[in-house]
């Protein structure tokens, strides 16, 4: 038994979203639950309904979020490790509590609000923190201080995520030649989803010109290449695919969602870079795209519309091929031709505008655009979507990967 | 720039903001190798796989005995990166500086690289598949950064 078919996303709710520390006096509280409740009301449930979290990241303190909104009764929290990599497996946890009688309706949100931290940091104690963060298996029990390993990369100039996708980026240029007008077509086809949808925060056209004026931050990677950074929350309802039959919406339902990736995956990014050569130029994804593909029963040919997690356009690049949409190494050609183009494209890419020029709600908006997509009403609308992939992360283990369906 | 957080900074080099070591015993022989100036890797005495930064298991047979073996000293960059904006004001007279994956000479490879700031190195011409070797900066008792740089031209 799988949970294929089993649950559905049912509702589905949203703040405005802000430029990065805009959302002041809202509160990273106050906007998850505006978020909630919309979800909430799109899907014809009420707070009294709802008795799960199934979340990423540490998104909010479902004991918090339940007494502050009148929830009766918890009987599922629970959240996927490390950070944005498990946004789309989030709505997975959320069908496995489902299908396995654990709760019957579970929430999965993101709130996020920069106003005195920013994540990745940029002052001197923010970078040690940085040095230190990726460590992992920290405990308030241990011996305290920094790990002995630490101190082999604290001092390398690798301060933020952005620098660490780099060198993967920079890596895969080398072995396949993939050029920086492929991540441009990222960061143009993407801006040109966002201009048309009144709720995204990059609407201005993007042209090569202004992709290629752009100053570089990391070199291979330019200022568009990295997303934006907003405020703002997103939260989403799922319950039993029979329960979803008789509520408001069209359910979109969870058709497979996997999360994890390669053992030697863990040690790649930020800090180390000791993954195998075959997979070091790669988002990470290629074992849970198999997963989910396998789970779901479906091809990358029946996949529709592809909402993946766009921290950094080239990332974009590497998980069309860990997703079988091209083949290893040709990314860059595969987008340099069009192929991820709403309206004429063969697998339109983040219809939505995506991370980049959207928001950045780390990847929650990427899960609502894929359910607009299934109800048959996203503003950029593919026609007949019937298959949607969700995607979270490259990042830290675990990533993560959902198909959804109408 | 005497009120630089870093202290004296220099283009292209990575200020050292961690001094102290955090060693333990599967760590102190690199740094007590360090300070002569020689790279040192732990080996696992029962398959032979190099492990750094050191850690108390072997990822490929997760046995836990190693040896210490001295390497050359020298690699190749596996990739690299050219930091351009400076993530503080006190990094402005720093970049550009080139952070890059170094594959070590007398390693497997992949489980062994160093990710490290390289340093003496014109950051436009800098390139994957460069030769590179170690270059210690002393800056206590206990810590010695690792750095690579360009190898020197033979002949």
């Amino acid at each position: 038994m799988t949970i294929k078919d089993q649950a559905a996303v049912v509702g589905i709710g949203r703040t405005p979203y802000w430029k990065r520390g805009q959302s002041y006096p809202e509160t990273e509280m106050s906007m998850a639950c505006t978020a909630i409740l919309a979800a909430l009301d799109d899907a014809g449930l009420a707070v009294t309904d709802v008795d799960g979290f199934a979340i990423y990241a540490h998104a909010c303190d479902p004991a918090t979020v339940a007494a502050t909104l009148g929830i009766p009764e918890i009987r599922y929290a629970a959240s996927i490790t490390s950070g944005g990599g498990g946004s789309a497996g989030a709505l997975g946890l959320a069908a496995s509590a489902i299908a396995g009688g654990m709760a019957t309706c579970c929430v999965t949100l993101m709130s996020l609000q920069q106003l005195t931290r920013r994540l990745g940091g940029s002052a001197v104690d923010g970078m040690l923190a940085y040095a230190t963060m990726s460590e992992g298996g920290g405990s308030a029990y241990g011996r305290g201080g920094l790990p002995p390993s630490v101190a082999f990369t604290a001092n390398n100039g690798v301060l933020s995520p952005g620098h660490g996708f780099s060198l993967i980026t920079a890596r895969h240029m080398h072995l396949y030649g993939t050029r920086r007008e492929a991540f441009a077509e990222v960061c143009i086809s993407q801006r040109s989803n966002a201009a048309k949808r009144p709720m995204s925060l990059q609407r201005e056209p993007l042209t090569l010109d202004d992709y290629f004026d752009a100053r570089m931050v990391s070199d291979p990677l330019c200022l568009l290449d990295y997303t934006m950074e907003s405020d703002g929350a997103v939260a989403v309802v799922t319950v039993s695919a029979d329960r979803a039959k008789d509520l408001k919406q069209p359910p979109a339902y969870i058709m497979g969602s996997a999360h994890g990736g390669s053992g030697r995956w863990g040690p790649a990014i930020f800090r180390y870079c000791q993954t195998p050569d075959e997979e070091f130029a790669s988002s990470g994804h290629r074992p849970v795209a198999r997963r989910l593909y396998e789970m779901a029963g479906v091809r990358p040919g029946d996949v529709d519309v592809a909402l993946l997690y766009d921290h950094f356009s080239p990332l974009v690049v590497l998980q069309l091929e860990d997703y079988g949409f091209c083949p290893i190494g040709e990314g860059g050609p595969f987008v340099e031709d069009g192929n991820i183009r709403f309206g004429t494209g063969k697998i339109p890419v983040n219809t939505h505008g995506g991370n980049l020029s959207d928001a950045y709600i780390i990847g929650m908006t990427h899960i609502v655009e894929a359910v607009e997509q299934l109800r048959g009403t996203a503003v950029n609308q593919v026609e007949d979507a019937e298959i949607a992939l969700v995607t979270g992360g490259p990042a830290s283990l675990p990533v993560s990967g959902t198909l959804l369906r109408r | 720039m005497t009120d630089n957080p870093f202290g004296d900074v220099q283009p292209g080099v990575f200020p050292t903001i961690l001094t102290e070591t955090h060693a333990d015993e599967s760590t102190q022989p690199f740094w007590d190798a360090a300070k002569q100036n020689r790279l040192v890797a732990p080996r696992c005495t029962n398959c032979g796989t190099f492990r750094l930064p050191p850690e108390a298991i072997c990822f490929e047979c997760q046995h836990r005995e190693v040896e210490w073996v001295e390497l050359p000293g020298t690699g190749t960059i596996f990739s690299r990166i050219i930091v351009r904006h400076p993530l503080h004001p006190g990094l402005a007279p720093v970049v550009p500086y080139v952070v890059g994956v170094v594959e070590l000479d007398g390693t497997q490879g992949a489980g062994a690289r160093m990710l490290v700031n390289i340093i003496d190195c014109d950051p436009e011409a800098i390139a994957i598949g460069d030769r590179v070797q170690i270059a210690f900066e002393h800056v206590n008792e206990e810590m010695s950064v690792p750095r690579f740089r360009p190898t020197e031209r033979q002949g």
